[in-house]
């Protein structure tokens, strides 16, 4: 399920932490909320970013949904794979389907994340209330 | 990532609602019902009407029943496609158009008889339709909402004949497009029509609603064979897209008129009055002021329904837009200026702030191979 190594936003986006590095990308959750991912949309290299920034969108055939940066840094990377392959979201959400790098500002904002575990269950009430 | 807020009034359902949830489907609200989305996926579905056959859950339609002496002459004043063109047993695609000569809804009219008449109109438009077809009949004549009595599934792809030919009473095969006949489908009786909005050979079946789900059920089981695959509303919109069928709501509007959404074929101006003719007459001699065309993006990005357009002539609007599941790429229908509307011409899209490229191309995005029982589609 949800990698107990990542942090969670409510707006379903995971960050993945390496030195002064976040790797980040949409949840299992949201990859199967939108379906079949058919184009994405993402910032260049160099883009400067506060949390909770919209950084770009990801498309289903139906949906469009806005995707937003966990914490605030500059881009570093983003997965060309994935803007070619936007399927490789679906297979892959925390691995191969990751969508952005960027070189985080400060750390002081990881505490706002969530574990794994309360994103499991703030999923859980979410779907409840639907 | 940010999820599109959900509405929560009391949706209505199909008699199949229930099969819709143990099949595993997404359920959304479409124009106030709740029906399946998806269910394996958009692109998988879309795929299986496009190389096999899909069976979709169409119920929400609306059917009014149009009954009387003087059926005929009145359908001949509320639509502006030629009924009397029509023997029993054929439909046609036509409209109710306001004074203005704009769409009040796009329908199908079935000939049973003389007398007797099944028009399939949008769900969201019933009501309207209902009143609308009842202030202006003219005459003998009985108009009836009818819709609680009808379930409707659609059955469509290459295979839908071999398919429905296993469960039919009646060879399906032998139909010819556009003609419908009163049968049984897995032992219940059904109207079968040679029709669909996917662009494939396929067919609508009209049941009692009682019978809906049987029917359902005995299409999937014997649809194995041939790889059927439910289907719901998400690929049944990406399929009509890409054939350039329009949809009521997105295309087509009471703002729009069928000069305009190049469905001038509907209007036969020489068969007499109709509710919307003069305006049309007049507008056919002035030229339209925009015409909806398909385009396909030259930049990167979907442009989606309600985008804004800009040419060189004035602005547009995108009124459709999707991933075209079949080429691979974004395509859409876009209202513009006349002046800005020939095959090949640029336009930008606003794509949320992001001025995108666009070009006018032919439609439809997609064509079937080949037609079948030698009958070219009334179209």
């Amino acid at each position: 399920m949800n990698p107990e190594d990542l942090h969670y936003t409510t707006s379903h986006e995971w960050v993945r932490i390496d030195g002064d590095v976040g790797t980040i990308g949409i949840t299992d959750y949201a990859q199967k909320e939108l379906g079949e991912i058919v184009y994405l949309e993402l910032p260049e290299v160099g883009h400067m970013f506060n949390a909770d920034d919209e950084f770009g969108t990801v498309e289903s055939v139906k949906a469009v949904s806005e995707l937003f940066t966990p914490l605030a840094g500059e881009i570093v990377d983003v997965n060309k794979a994935a803007i070619a392959e936007p399927g490789i979201v679906n297979d892959d959400p925390f691995g191969d389907g990751w969508l952005i790098k960027m070189k985080l500002t400060t750390d002081e904002e990881i505490a706002k994340l969530m574990s794994a575990a309360d994103y499991a269950e703030y999923v859980k009430q979410e779907e409840k209330e639907r | 990532m940010s999820a599109p807020a959900e509405a929560r009034t009391a949706l209505r359902r199909t008699p199949l609602y229930d099969l819709h949830r143990e099949l595993g489907a997404k359920l959304i609200d479409f124009g106030g019902w709740e029906m399946p989305v998806q269910y394996a996926g958009i692109l998988e579905e879309h795929r299986a009407v496009r190389e096999r056959v899909g069976i979709f859950d169409v119920s929400h339609m609306g059917e009014l029943e149009v009954t009387g002496e003087d059926a005929l002459s009145s359908l001949q004043w509320l639509t502006p496609n030629d009924v009397g063109r029509l023997a029993d047993g054929r439909c046609h695609y036509t409209a109710f158009l306001t004074e203005q000569g704009t769409f009040v809804d796009d329908l199908l009219v079935y000939r049973k008889r003389a007398d007797s008449w099944l028009l399939v109109v949008n769900a969201s438009n019933t009501p309207k339709d209902f009143e609308w077809a009842r202030a202006h009949s003219r005459g003998n004549v009985n108009v009836v909402d009818a819709s609680n009595r009808y379930a409707l599934i659609a059955v469509q792809g290459p295979r839908a004949a071999a398919l429905l030919g296993g469960l039919a009473a009646d060879d399906p095969s032998d139909l010819a497009y556009y003609a419908f006949r009163e049968t049984s489908v897995a032992g219940f009786p059904a109207l079968v029509s040679r029709t669909g909005y996917t662009g494939e050979d396929g067919f609508e079946i009209y049941l009692a609603p009682e019978n809906a789900e049987p029917v359902f059920r005995s299409l999937l089981e014997e649809g194995r064979a041939e790889g059927a695959a439910p289907c719901g509303l998400g690929a049944r919109d990406t399929l009509r897209l890409e054939a350039r069928m329009a949809l009521y709501g997105n295309d087509i509007d009471e703002t729009v008129t069928p000069w305009e959404a190049d469905l001038g074929w509907i209007v036969k101006m020489k068969k007499g009055d109709f509710v919307g003719r003069e305006a049309l007459a007049w507008q056919k001699t002035e030229g339209v002021p925009r015409k909806l065309v398909g385009f396909e993006m030259v930049d990167r990005g979907i442009a989606r329904h309600g985008h804004p357009a800009r040419t060189a002539s004035g602005d547009g609007v995108v009124t459709s837009g999707t991933h075209s599941p079949t080429l691979g790429k974004p395509i859409g229908l876009a209202l513009l200026p006349t002046a800005a509307s020939a095959v090949g011409s640029g336009f930008e899209v606003d794509i949320r702030g992001r001025a995108a490229r666009a070009q006018v191309v032919e439609t439809p995005f997609y064509k079937r191979a080949k037609s079948v029982a030698g009958v070219e589609e009334e179209r």
